[in-house]
């Protein structure tokens, strides 16, 4: 994992979206049992208590859940990671069309260069 | 109880006033930034807590105590200079420390001399000043104390030193301590923060934790001390 943070938004935010993209990209896979909230700070070079609050977050969110003595796991729900997955696409596909709305881009012009792209990708 | 309580805390020395009218009040188990220019009160506040000045007005409570002999068993102070006699060395230093401090963990100072690479049997008098630092900050770190002072702890040492350093902070610190740190490398420290003090000239103009900030004002703690501090 790449544990780098941008200046504009809370830590414990950025901590969550790293967490759950690492998550629906399977970096943690389903079930796996993730590290001790001390183990995952020093990690992430982050303050104990802003990884204890992100992870707590991302298990209301569902995505983790924690079992009384043994610690924290990934949850086993693949239809909850597979829409995670769906709103963080969605999110980042609005992103990159605001930014290309912004140098003047059409739809026709982006279905173009995607298609080129995928393309010379083969 | 909080660990830390400042009333109407002032400190006067002759015609200049260090600190005027602070009011603190800090819980235990969380890491506190003490910010602010050259010259406006972070190393007077840490020397009033450690009980190395008495205020001119108001109060300092740790853990309930007036500082002195009890509270000094239960804070661990790192002093901005270097306050070990040059003539020990490094293992001498550990010695001392731990006939001094009931709290001081060998096993604990033992690894992290390992991973710094200090010398067991170097005297102080021939180490640089990056070493001494190092050493300093160990002797410091290795205590299990409910209050760390840390005055300057990453000045004077490497990036790569730095970042051992800090995690040796996360790593070291039980969750009921409190840590507070007075630096001025703010991006450095950041990310292991939980709250900062900004201090101007010898008033808290600020108390708030970091996410908050984050969120309230859309930018870093270092972003926006470069503002508030503005030249």
């Amino acid at each position: 994992m790449d544990w780098t943070f941008r200046n504009d938004l809370p830590i414990y935010t950025q901590l969550m979206q790293l967490l759950s993209e690492g998550i629906v990209s399977g970096v943690y896979a389903p079930g796996e049992k993730l590290p001790s909230v001390r183990d995952f700070a020093l990690e992430a070079g982050v303050n104990p208590n802003t990884m204890q609050r992100a992870l707590t977050d991302l298990e209301r969110e569902g995505l983790v859940f924690s079992v009384r003595t043994s610690g924290r796991f990934v949850t086993e729900n693949a239809e909850m990671i597979r829409e995670a997955k769906y709103r963080m696409a969605e999110e980042k596909t609005k992103e990159f069309l605001n930014s290309m709305k912004k140098i003047g881009c059409s739809a026709q012009e982006i279905v173009t260069l995607l298609e080129q792209m995928k393309e010379e990708e083969k | 109880m909080s660990i830390l309580e400042c009333k109407a805390l002032s400190k006067r020395f002759g015609a200049t006033q260090a600190l005027e009218s602070i009011e603190l009040e800090l819980e235990g188990g969380h890491i506190v930034g003490l910010l602010g220019p050259n010259g406006s009160g972070k190393t007077t506040l840490i020397k009033l807590c450690n009980g190395l000045l008495t205020p001119t007005g108001g109060t300092v409570r740790i853990d309930g105590m007036t500082p002195g002999a009890g509270t000094k068993a239960i804070v661990s102070y790192l002093p901005e200079r270097n306050a070990l006699p040059e003539w020990m060395t490094t293992a001498q230093a550990v010695d001392y420390y731990a006939d001094f401090f009931e709290d001081f963990n060998r096993d604990r100072a033992k690894e992290m001399i390992a991973n710094l690479g200090l010398q067991e049997n170097q005297r102080i008098k021939t180490m640089s000043k990056g070493t001494r630092e190092k050493l300093q900050l160990i002797l410091t770190m290795s205590r299990e104390a409910k209050l760390y002072l840390l005055d300057e702890p990453i000045g004077g040492v490497d990036p790569a030193t730095r970042d051992y350093i800090l995690h040796t902070i996360i790593s070291n610190y039980n969750p009921d301590a409190t840590v507070i740190i007075s630096t001025h490398l703010i991006t450095d420290v950041e990310p292991i923060l939980d709250e900062v003090i900004f201090l101007r000239e010898g008033k808290v103009v600020l108390y708030n934790s970091v996410d908050n900030i984050r969120e309230e004002k859309g930018k870093s703690v270092d972003e926006l001390f470069r503002e508030v501090f503005k030249c």
